[in-house]
């Protein structure tokens, strides 16, 4: 007797995909109209505004990318956009490090997120790694400058050969594709993880255990 | 019979409190609204810098002195980029840490010949018969006598009252005084410019080989410490003028300001593998006992969800 096809398409790659997906968060936590209660301080906005700072710094780099890499040194016009780049760039480390420390403070890891924490650190890093390459592509006296004093540090970890910090066009390649890819997917997986555990409760709110 | 207690703590479920309005959407977009309105205030006040890039031209006629000593230099062998080791040659070990030569094992993947970087523009030269007699000369001598020329040359002009070529004591320097000051004649008139980028090739995106001439001589660097950017002034994070620079950097800086790494030799590489530390430490902090356990003892948090605690 053989098996119902449904069966079989219960068992397909598509469905294994598509319940791990639908897996990811709760029904209904994805995008939910309501929060726990506790959920009431301003520490709360600075996760959001990293994240809409990172858009802009996005799109403000999108629009630099258009103009090619030496526009904002000939035209007003793109010489404001690197502007906004730039502190957009400023805002968005800025509301970062403050909503890692606010989840510091909260010990924000407990129950069973510590995930969440380390996605948030590699974030950051990737972040810091995204933010250096622009500052050495900017084809000024800054890059000259600061890609002449990094590749000691890089060069003396044994990675300059690979990673040439001193050749522009590599280093502009890593700016505008690499490095903000890799920020994107690990901040996907940084909310995707918040929205699965939902807000860190309130700490001395735990049960306490004894255990033998 | 003994019976050991601990005492574990179970985080509730946070689906298990009661909950009020709260939306997402409404809040990111008005936080997209204000950092976009944020980032053109800032933008349109304060701009951003954008100091030229030194070019070759204006290196040499702003510190000619600079550019034959550093050519000269290149031909001895003495610079910084010609014995500097991995990734440009085998010139020396590099740094380490710990007994572990990380940048000699990274290998030679960028060979650089420091002798090329003044030989080859001057080889494209074309009409000049005095610097192609002189780089036939140089072609003609066995290795060890060009570096006791060029030498020579470096020592003599280190002794001349302003570095100036056109005051060296007389001596035998073969045809490296030529060369040199060809170099230097070559860089003036802009003819270096994207010589040692474009090589041998119609696009030039690699300023390896031009950087690391740059950086041989000492005008970079002095021009870097006059706006505030010498290693030892946080230079690392900060760029020209009064902008704030990379200040998430301030960490990995402040290690090269205090001893033992701002006298080290092998202070990058000890940097680098104690950030690295760090980074580990910071990302595994949930499971490092004592570590993970300071939010309780200093209590933020009570800042943090005070109306919580005062409606339980």
């Amino acid at each position: 007797m053989s098996a119902p096809a449904s069966d079989a398409r219960e068992r397909s790659w598509t469905s294994a995909v598509r319940d791990h997906v639908a897996g990811l968060v709760p029904e209904g936590q994805a995008l939910p109209d309501r929060q726990p209660a506790y959920v009431s301080s301003w520490i709360y906005v600075f996760g959001v505004a990293t994240l809409a700072a990172l858009v802009v710094v996005v799109g403000s780099g999108v629009v630099l990318a258009m103009g090619g890499a030496a526009w904002w040194h000939t035209s007003g016009l793109g010489h404001f956009v690197n502007s906004v780049h730039l502190w957009s760039v400023e805002l968005f480390f800025a509301a970062m490090v403050v909503h890692l420390w606010g989840k510091f403070w909260m010990a924000a890891w407990r129950g069973n997120r510590g995930l969440t924490w380390v996605t948030g650190v590699v974030s950051f890093i990737t972040s810091i790694g995204a933010a250096f390459t622009g500052y050495l592509v900017q084809s000024n006296f800054d890059s000259q400058w600061i890609s002449g004093e990094a590749k000691d540090g890089i060069n003396s970890i044994g990675v300059g050969g690979f990673f040439n910090v001193l050749n522009t066009g590599q280093m502009l390649l890593w700016h505008v594709t690499l490095l903000p890819i890799g920020v994107g997917i690990i901040a996907v997986m940084h909310v995707i993880l918040v929205r699965r555990h939902g807000v860190v409760p309130p700490l001395d709110d735990e049960a306490e255990e004894v255990a033998r | 019979m003994t019976t050991t207690h601990a005492t574990l703590r179970r985080t509730p479920d946070s689906h298990d409190y009661p909950t009020r309005h709260y939306d997402l959407v409404k809040e990111f977009v008005i936080a997209l609204a204000i950092m976009t309105g944020l980032s053109l205030v800032l933008a349109g006040i304060f701009s951003s810098p954008d100091d030229k890039a030194i070019t070759m031209s204006s290196w040499a006629k702003a510190d000619p002195a600079d550019v034959v000593a550093t050519a000269t230099g290149e031909l001895a062998g003495t610079t910084t980029s010609a014995t500097y080791g991995a990734p440009y040659n085998h010139a020396s070990e590099g740094q380490s840490v710990l007994g572990l030569k990380l940048q000699k094992w990274g290998g030679v993947g960028i060979p650089v010949n420091s002798a090329d970087l003044v030989l080859q523009p001057l080889r494209a030269v074309s009409g000049n018969a005095a610097l192609t007699q002189a780089l036939a000369q140089w072609d003609a001598l066995p290795a060890a006598q060009q570096t006791t020329q060029a030498t020579a040359y470096a020592d003599a002009l280190a002794k001349a009252p302003d570095g100036n070529p056109a005051q060296v004591a007389s001596g035998s320097y073969g045809p490296v005084p030529v060369l040199t000051t060809s170099f230097l004649g070559l860089a003036s008139s802009g003819g270096l410019e994207g010589s040692l980028t474009s090589s041998g090739t119609f696009y030039g995106t690699d300023q390896t080989r031009a950087m690391l001439l740059l950086s041989d001589g000492a005008y970079l660097e002095d021009s870097a410490v006059a706006d505030h950017l010498g290693g030892d002034q946080w230079g690392m994070m900060n760029e020209v003028g009064n902008y704030p620079g990379q200040p998430w950097m301030w960490l990995y800086t402040f290690w090269y300001q205090v001893k033992p790494f701002s006298t080290s030799e092998n202070a990058d590489t000890q940097v680098w593998a104690l950030m690295m530390l760090l980074t580990l430490v910071l990302a595994l902090v949930p499971w490092i006992p004592g570590v993970r356990s300071i939010p309780r003892l200093i209590p933020v948090h009570r800042l943090i969800w005070r109306d919580h605690y005062r409606r339980r």
